[in-house]
């Protein structure tokens, strides 16, 4: 009996130990040049597609352009820097927040009310905040300069978009762009490895050390290239568009009647294969900041 | 010639036969297709099962691949469950022959067609077999209602230690009666929808829609469906272990209205789903109450059973307490089965109430993929929960004894409850943990969860390979048990 309670003891207190470790430390991240400028916009013609799982023709009818990778930190912290100046946003805490108009209202089964007010923009002093802040300006982490930014809210991605006059892409928007024309899977086409794609455990550089989970991947990581004897496929979308499966989810600018939820799209460095094909939806709270949860923007 | 007649005898005539043919093939299908999981395919062991069974999977069609699967495993549970009420029941033995050799026939169609229809290419020859072998399980269900109806004569019963009227209507029967009735209306409800999707329309899994504004009645209907074709599984396997430990007395007599009540109660809320959405759950959860007190009582008459046999007659509490706890844990086999439904409560039933009541508070703030991840652990654990108690059932009927009975039920136990705890811990982590610390929570409880189903695996691994060198003996157990199989009324002949 004293075995067993000694036993029981031990799981319980590992499991606890697990749970109150502060995780991993931000680990010293390799540095890749991919080539791939995040400055640059890809244009997806107007159109039909077919969109979801079950390949249903949905048109778009207009041209739009949309950035061949999600938004970098470098880029994320040039807007705090700008949008810091002129008195947009605020730091509380570890928070930086600043204002949305607020959504209708419409009582839906589970739907909470957004109303006009300050929300949260970017969530700093986590260990995956990539951001830090020294009381005078923005500064991104070294080696994190390409790397999508993470930890920012829909609205503080909704927010990036608007102060440059640029939107978040719509559902449809996203995966045309990540799809094409011809119902692909994924924006390479069919099947997936770890070479295609930034996904759980798919042992890319940036994975030592940090776990399955892993850790952001540079922009455009996977175009074909060589990094330090890890082989790429090229794994843009018909478009040219990159990083439209796994490495982070993306915020997109859909608002639905009945629910106050915001969708993602594309899977993650934490996400298991099947949720990087371009059908797949994910949804959080608009305030919900995270690790793997990022943003691209169309205009 | 013989020979094989006489083992074709055992495997498809006698209960234990049966229920071990089932076991063998639902361990078949989880052993292969488990290897196409996602944790295995980052481990690259579903590249290589793909290329060694030239599989041909559609990424489109995951989602219609798994309801497959989860069917195939599915009707081969509901035909241990027949098998065993057949068996423990009495009948008419014609009913109970025509009963068992159409399930069997049934759910090995829709196993065997059902898979290679969803994994190796599309024959729609083969998914119509597949639906014919789930349509000879529902037949075979209405005969089992037939044969359990418990309002003849010749199955009245004046016995007072067991529950029934004043006129001898037997309380337990009419229980298994409702909940086999409850059964096949919740089949026929899924049918409904099935036959919708299984015509080519958008297939889904239910934990992927649960935010969904709008859902239609048909996935309505699916996710009712599900719902409660695992409760009764596990009402009827509540059922089954109440006759194994001979439930009776003051107990029995307040448990099993109190079965029928929730049976009918939560059968009756699922279906609401689809009309009365909004007010569904306030039917179920109230209804689950009765049922989940029957369990209880039925847990707290079979320990103290237990306690009382292995005390050489003595009463619990009036030998000190560890004397009566070590007495409990005497027979792993019978004590395991009530555990596993108490244990049950800590990984499915208290977890799921927390949700539901934390809902909107903190689990809609998260992501739904890990929503998703709560919810599929959730009945993955539940579902694994009912798989261990019947191995119990099973390892007992198959004369475990002495120390293979212990080395047999402690392992599954204790691997089971790892894996489940772990699973558990691993699914709610997101309260103890920031997404950004979670990586050595999610590595730890992955590890205890992997040992935990590594030993249940084995245990039921060694308890085949037994069965099967048993069965190329000429007089192994298998001989034995189809012996007693024709003693007790059961076989073809």
């Amino acid at each position: 009996m004293k075995k067993l309670k000694a036993a029981l003891l031990i799981f319980i207190s590992s499991v606890l130990l697990a749970a109150c470790s502060a995780g991993h430390a931000t680990p010293d991240v390799p540095v890749f040049q991919t080539g791939v400028d995040p400055e640059e916009w890809a244009t997806v013609p107007s159109g039909a597609f077919q969109m979801g799982q079950f390949n249903e023709q949905v048109n778009i009818s207009y041209n739009y352009q949309i950035m061949i990778t999600e938004v970098t930190n470098r880029q994320y912290a040039a807007f705090l820097n700008q949008a810091m100046e002129d008195g947009s946003i605020t730091i509380t805490g570890d928070e930086i927040s600043g204002y949305y108009q607020g959504d209708d209202f419409h009582a839906g089964r589970h739907e909470v009310e957004i109303i006009p007010g300050n929300y949260i923009y970017y969530l700093l002093d986590e260990t995956d905040s990539r951001i830090v802040y020294d009381g005078y300006q923005f500064s991104v982490k070294t080696g994190y300069d390409d790397h999508p930014v993470t930890m920012v809210s829909w609205f503080g991605a909704q927010a990036y978009a608007s102060y440059y006059e640029w939107r978040l892409p719509t559902e449809a928007e996203w995966e045309k762009a990540a799809r094409g024309t011809d119902g692909r899977p994924y924006p390479w086409g069919n099947g997936i490895g770890p070479d295609y794609a930034n996904y759980y455990n798919s042992s890319d550089p940036f994975e030592e050390g940090t776990g399955a989970i892993g850790n952001t991947t540079p922009a455009g990581f996977y175009n074909g290239k060589t990094y330090g004897g890890f082989d790429t496929q090229d794994c843009a979308s018909p478009y040219g568009v990159y990083d439209m499966a796994g490495n982070v989810w993306e915020w997109t600018a859909d608002i639905y009647t009945g629910t106050h939820l915001r969708y993602l799209r594309g899977g993650s460095k934490a996400s298991y294969g099947y949720d990087l094909r371009a059908w797949t939806r994910n949804s959080a709270h608009p305030a919900f900041c995270g690790p793997d949860t990022g943003f691209r923007v169309v205009k | 010639m013989q020979a094989i007649y006489q083992r074709l005898n055992f495997i498809f005539c006698s209960t234990r036969g049966l229920v071990l043919l089932a076991i063998a093939m639902i361990s078949a299908v989880t052993m292969i297709f488990g290897t196409l999981s996602a944790n295995m395919a980052a481990f690259g062991i579903k590249d290589i099962a793909v290329d060694f069974f030239n599989m041909d999977l559609v990424e489109a069609e995951r989602e219609g691949r798994i309801i497959i699967l989860y069917h195939s495993i599915a009707v081969a549970v509901v035909a241990i469950e027949v098998y065993l009420m057949t068996h423990i029941l009495p009948m008419k033995k014609s009913l109970r022959f025509f009963i068992n050799t159409l399930i069997t026939a049934g759910y090995i169609s829709a196993m065997v067609f059902g898979m290679i229809f969803a994994y190796f290419g599309h024959n729609y020859i083969f998914h119509g077999i597949y639906i014919f072998g789930l349509s000879l399980v529902f037949f075979s269900g209405v005969l089992l209602a037939a044969a359990v109806w418990p309002w003849s004569k010749e199955y009245r019963i004046t016995n007072p230690d067991y529950s029934h009227t004043k006129g001898g209507l037997d309380i337990e029967r009419t229980a298994f009666f409702v909940a086999v009735i409850a059964t096949l209306g919740s089949a026929l409800y899924g049918a409904v929808a099935g036959s919708l999707y299984g015509n080519g329309f958008q297939t889904f899994l239910a934990e992927d829609i649960v935010r969904e504004v709008h859902r239609s009645s048909l996935q309505l209907a699916v996710i009712g469906h599900l719902h409660i074709m695992l409760t009764l599984i596990a009402i009827i396997l509540t059922l089954i272990i109440g006759r194994w430990f001979d439930f009776k007395g003051i107990l029995h007599k307040i448990a099993m209205p109190l079965m029928i009540a929730g049976t009918i109660i939560v059968t009756l809320g699922s279906w609401a789903v689809v009309p009365f959405e909004e007010i569904a759950h306030s039917i179920i959860s109230p209804g689950s109450m009765p049922a989940a007190i029957a369990a209880l009582l039925l847990v707290i008459f079979g320990w103290r059973k237990l306690i009382k046999e292995n005390l050489s007659g003595q009463e619990a509490g009036k030998t000190g307490f560890w004397k009566s706890f070590s007495a409990l844990l005497q027979d792993p086999l019978k004590f395991g089965s009530l555990w596993q439904m108490v244990f049950m409560n800590f990984v499915v039933t208290i977890p799921g109430i927390f949700a539901a009541i934390k809902l909107d508070e903190i689990f809609r703030m998260w992501p739904l993929r890990e929503e998703r991840i709560l919810i599929t652990g959730h009945w993955h654990a539940l579902a694994g929960i009912i798989a261990t108690i019947i191995l119990l059932y099973y390892a007992d009927m198959a004369g475990l004894k002495g120390k293979a009975r212990h080395w047999f039920a402690w392992p599954l136990i204790i691997g089971s409850n790892l894996a489940f705890a772990s699973v558990t811990i691993y699914s709610l982590k997101r309260l103890f943990v920031s997404q950004s610390a979670e990586q050595p929570l999610v590595d730890l409880t992955m590890l205890l969860a992997d040992i935990g189903m590594f030993v249940v695996i084995a245990v039921l691994l060694v308890l085949l390979i037994w069965r099967a060198i048993d069965f190329f003996q000429k007089k192994g157990r298998w001989a034995k048990e189809l012996a007693e199989s024709s003693g007790e009324g059961g076989g073809c002949q």
